[in-house]
């Protein structure tokens, strides 16, 4: 009804995608390079119909777009560079997300986004119950795109990137799991946390003050 | 299962994330509960929502194309690097092939023109031993053949000195080979006589590759040897022993 599983997406466009027998949509989607397809494709041809989304994500996390650029010029050198050890088996997309991730992280922008850090549990803040105006009718009533967009550049690092590689990037747990090196349990209570966070940011400011849930409950958890 | 159980797993059915089964039966459950479905739309529509917002940045056409440009730098240079090398070695491959088919034909060429010469020298060396009068000058001074020639032939050439060897000149003759003219010499060696020609090389019309020092041909049945020198074209035939044609001409070779 609602759900929309991903087999029923179709996340990259079939054009940018090789036809044949041997390498198809599937190799940049959630399937894993085999060692056959590895053998057949140069890694430009891998890492290039990612391009565009490696970009979005970067600037996503950078804010900035010079920075942007920089780091996806790093990760594609870096990417480039580790080819020769990329494992058939693996999956190529979170491989070269994971790099992009790791560079930004290790960057200024990203050591001082990441200051602070989640406390991933399972235990979360209650959900409140359901409210007249939530936060998505306040949202689609205004049409505020830039309003949304102001929210997600406000989370957290550590909320943002999974928001949007889960529902942008349309990635899937283990996807997700193998970008951020997280356990699939501590993706789904982060995610979960994100949007509520989300969701809260966008709540109007009389309701804010009656949610208990906080945006940066740091630890010094590693990421 | 009661709605409780359904909603906390609600994001991970939105998500797709739920095992086929469990997916089919929240879909059955959505149909029959409002409050699931009341909770479910708005957490779809911040999902759209987010996906939408979410494709916010675009590279820009200039880093893209840097990008496409150093990307494609490596295969394709490899690739083009690739094809230049076929390329080249194609087209070493033509040209040595030409190079050999055309050196080929002009060694073959040659050899026949070469078997033609010496075939031309042969005839003139067997008639002019043939003729009753084999030489015009008849002399063993050097210096009385050498001057006879003043005037009759386009150039003039040096005769060595024979004493202390085992030659002896006997006399001289004017000759032609290929309408070119030329010096024909007649010595002694041991009651064998052997020819020597002298003809200017440009005006025979060699073939380059001739060489400096061509053997005997099997079709002359005679030991020959000849040289360039000066830009003249010695010949030196007979039915001498190999040894004393050699001989012969490094006296020759001795004062050209």
């Amino acid at each position: 009804m609602f759900y929309s599983a991903r087999p029923q997406l179709d996340p990259v466009p079939k054009e940018t995608c090789f036809s044949g027998n041997k390498f198809s949509l599937a190799l940049f989607y959630d399937v894993v390079v085999s060692e056959e397809d590895l053998q057949l494709v140069s890694f430009e041809e891998l890492a290039m119909p990612l391009f565009d989304q490696l970009y979005n994500f970067a600037q996503w996390l950078t804010q900035n777009r010079d920075e942007a650029e920089d780091l996806v010029q790093e990760t594609y050198a870096k990417a480039l560079k580790g080819f020769s050890s990329f494992r058939s088996g693996t999956n190529f997309r979170a491989w070269i997300y994971r790099i992009l991730r790791n560079t930004f992280l290790t960057s200024r922008t990203g050591l001082k986004a990441t200051m602070t850090v989640p406390l991933d549990t399972e235990e979360g803040a209650p959900e409140l119950a359901i409210e007249r105006d939530t936060p998505e009718t306040l949202l689609f009533e205004r049409s505020s795109r830039e309003r949304l967009e102001r929210a997600i550049d406000q989370l957290p690092v550590y909320f943002r990137e999974i928001l949007l590689l889960c529902d942008v990037e349309e990635m899937s747990y283990q996807e997700i799991s193998e970008t951020l090196a997280l356990p699939i349990g501590t993706v789904m209570s982060r995610l979960s946390r994100a949007r509520r966070t989300l969701r809260d940011s966008l709540r109007p400011q009389a309701q804010q003050g009656l949610s208990a849930s906080s945006p940066a409950k740091g630890t010094d958890h590693g990421l | 299962m009661v709605c409780e159980s359904w909603k906390e797993k609600l994001d991970n059915y939105l998500d797709g994330e739920l095992p086929e089964a469990e997916m089919r039966s929240f879909d059955a459950h959505l149909r029959a509960c409002p409050s699931c479905t009341a909770d479910a739309l708005p957490r779809v529509q911040m999902k759209r929502a987010i996906q939408f917002a979410g494709k916010r940045f675009t590279p820009t056409p200039d880093f893209r194309r840097k990008m496409q440009q150093s990307m494609a730098t490596k295969p394709k240079r490899s690739f083009r690097l690739g094809w230049m090398s076929l390329a080249a070695v194609a087209v070493i491959l033509v040209v040595a092939a030409l190079t050999t088919t055309y050196m080929r034909t002009r060694s073959a060429e040659a050899a026949a023109y070469r078997e033609h010469v010496f075939s031309e020298v042969a005839d003139l060396h067997v008639a002019t031993l043939a003729s009753s009068s084999p030489v015009d000058v008849l002399s063993t001074d050097r210096h009385t053949v050498k001057p006879w020639f003043q005037g009759k032939i386009p150039f003039a050439f040096n005769l060595p000195e024979l004493q202390n060897s085992e030659f002896s000149l006997l006399g001289g003759r004017m000759t032609y080979l290929g309408q070119a003219p030329g010096a024909h010499l007649i010595y002694d060696v041991r009651k064998h006589h052997i020819s020597v020609l002298i003809f200017q090389e440009r005006s025979l019309n060699l073939p380059s590759i001739w060489g400096e020092n061509t053997s005997s041909p099997k079709s002359v049945p005679f030991n020959v040897e000849t040289w360039s020198q000066d830009g003249l074209r010695f010949f030196i035939m007979g039915d001498a022993s190999a040894a004393d044609i050699d001989n012969l001409a490094k006296l020759f070779k001795a004062v050209a």
